[in-house]
C-alpha cells in the first residue's frame, strides 16, 4: 500500500501535457486474424513511471495488444506511439529502447545464463553489464549453469534479465508468472516492483487478479479485443459499489431464495445467483452478515456454506461480464 | 530515480558507448553460440566428425586391395592340384567331386577343376563373376605350364599399384562431398527450425540484432567447421589409406567453401517456414535423398541410365563430388571444372535468394 500511495503521488506530480509525450500512446488499434477480430478498436495511453496492466481472460487480446506494441505483429488499422517513436519510420531505434519479456519462449537449453545474457546484451548500444543485469535478477549463483537445468521461475527470470540487458525505458511483460509456483511468483513479482520503483515504464498482461492489484498502477480490463474498464485497482473495485463479497448457499430444496429480498438488505448493494450459490456485493460487512442471518432463520432456510471477502478485479470481471477470469 | 518520467529529455544527452570490445560484438557473439550449441550437442559432433571417419575405415578395409590376393580354386585329383600348387597366387584345395561341388556353391573356391580319364580338364567356375574368369585365366596357365607349354613370346611384369585408382580413393571424395552436404543443410536447418519452434527467433527479432547478422553468423560458424571437417577426412584419408591430394590446397578450400556455401542455401531454404522438427526432419530427407542415391557417392553416377542423367547431373551433389574427384585425385584446377562450378554456383544463388523471399521469423 505505502508503495502504491508512492507512485500515485508521482504520477499525478509529473504528468506530462502533450499526448505524444507519454510512453505509450495507442489510438484505434485493431487486428483481424482470418475471422476472429483480436484486437477492435482499442485506444490506450501509458503515463510517464507508470506500471500498466492488461487484464483479461485467455483470449482477449491482450498478447496480440503487446505484440503490435513490440513491433512483432503489424496492425490493421490505427497508430501505435511509444516513446515519441512509430514502428513505420523508427524501428531499429524502438528496439534499442524497449526490453520485451515474451509468453512462451524457450531460450537455448546448452548456453549457460552468462553466454545468453552476453549474447543478448550485445545487440544492444548500452546498458548494464552482463553479471550487474545477473546479479538484478538474482541469478549470481547459477550464471555459469545451463538454462535447461533452471526452474521454471529461474528461467522467467533468466527472461527478465534478457529484457533489461539494454537499460529499456519500456518494459513489456506478457504473463510473466504464469506457470510458475508461488514463491517463483513473489520472485518475480519483486523484481518489477523494483524496476518500477526506478521509475521505468512496464506494460505487463496477466489473468491473475491478485498480480494485477499488488503490481500495476493502473489496469485495462480487456475482454474481446476492447478495453471494457480502466482505473486503477481501487477505483476499479469501487466502481462496482461494494469493498466486499459475500457467497453462500443452502441447502437443496430450500431454496430459492428471493434475490429481490436479498438486496433490500442492509448494506448489500446487489444480489446475484451463479452456480446455485448466491453471491451479494456489500458495502458494509458486518450489517449486510447479520441482516443476511436474520432473512434466512426467519424463513428457515439452513445455510450450506458462507464465504466473505475483500473485492478484488477478479469480481470486477465478473460484475463487467458475468463470467470468470479464468473460464475457458 | 525518476530518470522514467523525463525519459525523452535524458535519453537524447546520454554519452555514446564506448568502442566495446570485439569479442562483444554480435557477430561474434552470435558466432559463438553457433559453435557453443554445436560441440554441446554430442550427436551432432559424432555424425560430423566421427562418422565419416568410421565409415572410411570401415570401407576402406572391405575394399582393401590385398597385395598378393590369392584366388581359391579347388581341385579334384592330387595330381592336378599338384600341378596347380606350382603357382603361388593360387591357395589350392584338394577335394571329392561333391565336396568341390558343395564349396563352389557356397562361395568358398571361385573355380574347381576336374580330370576325367581321356586327360581332358573340366574348369567349372561362373564365368558372369570376374573372379571367376580370373581364376580360369590363371589355373588353365598353370596346368599348360605344369604340362611343359612354353610361350611363344618373352614377357616380364613391371608392377604399378598407383594410389589414386584404388576404390578407397574414390570413396574419400565422395563421402566428403556427403558431408559437406549433411551438415550444411542440417546444421543451418535443425537449428533455424528448432528456435523458431521455440520462439526463441521471435524473441531475438523483439531485440535490435541485426538480422542478417543472425544468418551469417551460421554461415561463419559452418565455414570454421568446415574446415576442421574436410582436414579431418582428407587428413585421415592420406595418412592411414595414402589416398593422396593432387590438386592445389587452395583450389580445394575454395571448392570446399563454395560447396558448403550451397549446400547451406539448401538448408536455410529449407528452413525458411517449418515449424516443427518432424516437418523438417522429413523435408530434408526428401531433399537429401536422391542426392545419396544418384549422386555418386559409393560408386560412380555414370552407371545410371542415359535418360536419367541430366536429372542426376543437375544435382548439386554430382557437382561437388565430381569436382572433388577430379581436383583431388586427378589434380584437375578449378578452370577446368567450369561445368559443376557453374551448377554449384546456380543452386547457392537460386537457394539464397528464393528463402531470403519466403524466410519467416515466426
Amino acid at each position: 500500500m505505502q508503495l502504491r500511495n508512492h507512485d500515485v503521488a508521482d504520477d499525478t506530480g509529473l504528468m506530462p501535457t502533450l499526448p505524444s509525450r507519454l510512453p505509450v500512446c495507442v489510438r484505434g488499434l485493431r487486428k483481424v486474424y482470418s475471422d476472429v477480430v483480436a484486437v477492435d478498436g482499442l485506444d490506450l495511453d501509458v503515463r510517464a513511471g507508470e506500471c500498466f496492466g492488461l487484464l483479461g481472460p485467455n483470449g482477449a487480446g491482450k498478447t496480440t495488444t503487446i505484440e503490435i506494441c513490440e513491433g512483432l505483429t503489424p496492425q490493421d488499422a490505427g497508430t501505435v506511439e511509444l516513446l515519441g517513436l512509430r514502428w513505420e519510420t523508427d524501428a531499429n531505434e524502438l528496439r534499442q529502447r524497449l526490453g520485451v519479456q515474451l509468453q512462451e519462449t524457450q531460450l537455448s537449453e546448452k548456453l549457460t545464463v552468462d553466454e545468453t545474457v552476453r549474447l543478448f546484451r550485445s545487440f544492444y548500444r548500452q546498458g548494464p553489464s552482463a553479471s550487474e543485469v545477473i546479479a538484478m535478477v538474482q541469478l549470481e549463483e547459477k550464471h555459469k549453469s545451463r538454462v535447461g537445468g533452471l526452474s521454471g521461475g529461474q528461467k522467467q527470470r533468466l527472461a527478465m534479465a534478457c529484457a533489461l540487458v539494454g537499460d529499456p525505458d519500456l518494459l513489456f511483460l506478457d504473463e510473466p508468472t504464469t506457470g510458475l509456483d508461488p514463491q517463483a511468483r513473489r520472485q518475480v513479482w519483486d523484481l518489477i516492483e523494483r524496476f518500477k520503483s526506478e521509475g521505468r515504464n512496464v506494460i505487463l498482461t496477466t489473468h491473475y487478479m491478485d498480480e494485477a492489484e499488488r503490481l500495476c498502477d493502473r489496469v485495462a480490463v480487456m475482454d474481446h479485443g476492447k478495453i471494457i474498464a480502466l482505473g486503477t485497482p481501487r477505483e476499479l473495485i469501487a466502481s462496482i459499489g461494494a469493498e466486499h463479497m459475500v457467497e453462500f448457499s443452502v441447502v437443496d430444496g430450500t431454496g430459492p431464495v428471493d434475490l429481490a429480498a436479498l438486496e433490500r438488505l442492509d448494506g448489500v448493494r446487489v444480489a446475484r445467483c451463479e452456480n446455485g450459490g448466491y453471491q451479494l456485493h456489500v458495502s458494509e460487512l458486518h450489517r449486510a452478515v447479520a441482516a443476511l442471518f436474520g432473512e434466512l432463520s426467519g424463513r428457515r432456510i439452513p445455510l450450506t456454506e458462507l464465504r466473505t471477502h475483500s473485492a478484488t478485479l477478479e469480481d470486477v470481471f465478473v460484475s463487467l461480464t458475468g463470467r470468470h477470469l479464468r473460464d475457458e | 530515480m525518476s530518470e522514467g518520467t523525463v525519459l525523452v529529455e535524458t535519453r537524447e544527452i546520454r554519452p555514446a558507448a564506448g568502442r566495446r570490445p570485439f569479442i562483444e560484438h554480435s557477430l561474434v557473439q552470435l558466432t559463438l553460440v553457433r559453435f557453443r550449441e554445436f560441440w554441446r550437442e554430442p550427436e551432432a559432433v559424432f555424425w560430423v566428425f566421427v562418422f565419416p571417419i568410421l565409415l572410411t575405415t570401415g570401407l576402406g578395409i572391405a575394399f582393401r586391395n590385398r597385395p598378393a590376393d590369392v584366388v581359391k580354386v579347388g581341385a579334384v585329383g592330387p595330381q592336378l592340384a599338384g600341378a596347380m600348387r606350382t603357382n603361388k597366387s593360387l591357395s589350392v584345395e584338394l577335394l571329392d567331386r561333391a565336396a568341390g561341388e558343395q564349396a563352389l556353391r557356397a562361395g568358398r573356391i571361385v573355380l574347381l577343376a576336374v580330370p576325367a580319364a581321356d586327360g581332358v580338364v573340366t574348369y567349372r567356375y561362373d564365368d558372369t563373376n570376374p573372379e571367376g574368369r580370373n581364376a580360369k585365366l590363371l589355373v588353365d596357365r598353370t596346368v599348360q605350364h605344369a604340362a611343359g607349354a612354353h610361350d611363344p613370346v618373352a614377357a616380364a611384369d613391371d608392377l604399378v599399384r598407383e594410389p589414386g585408382s584404388r576404390y578407397i580413393d574414390f570413396l574419400v571424395p565422395g563421402l566428403l562431398g556427403m558431408n559437406l552436404m549433411g551438415s550444411g543443410i542440417w546444421g543451418l536447418g535443425f537449428a533455424i527450425v528448432d528456435a523458431r519452434r521455440k520462439k526463441l527467433l521471435k524473441r531475438l527479432i523483439a531485440s535490435p540484432m541485426p538480422r542478417s547478422q543472425y544468418l551469417l553468423s551460421f554461415l561463419l560458424a559452418r565455414l570454421a567447421m568446415l574446415y576442421i571437417e574436410v582436414a579431418a577426412l582428407i587428413g585421415f584419408g592420406a595418412w592411414v589409406f595414402g589416398v593422396p591430394v593432387r590438386g592445389s590446397l587452395w583450389e580445394l578450400a575454395i571448392l570446399c567453401l563454395l560447396s558448403s556455401l550451397s549446400f547451406s542455401a539448401l538448408g536455410l531454404l529449407t528452413a525458411s517456414r517449418v515449424r516443427t522438427i518432424e516437418g523438417a526432419s522429413g523435408l530434408m530427407n526428401f531433399i537429401m535423398l536422391p542426392m545419396w542415391i544418384f549422386s555418386g557417392v559409393f560408386f560412380s553416377s555414370d552407371r545410371f541410365p542415359n535418360m536419367l542423367q541430366p536429372f542426376v547431373r543437375a544435382l548439386p551433389l554430382t557437382a561437388v563430388i565430381d569436382a572433388l574427384r577430379a581436383q583431388i585425385l586427378q589434380g584437375v584446377s578449378l578452370s577446368q571444372l567450369t561445368p559443376q562450378l557453374a551448377i554449384i554456383t546456380g543452386w547457392l544463388v537460386v537457394c539464397f535468394f528464393t528463402a531470403l523471399k519466403l524466410f519467416r521469423w515466426r
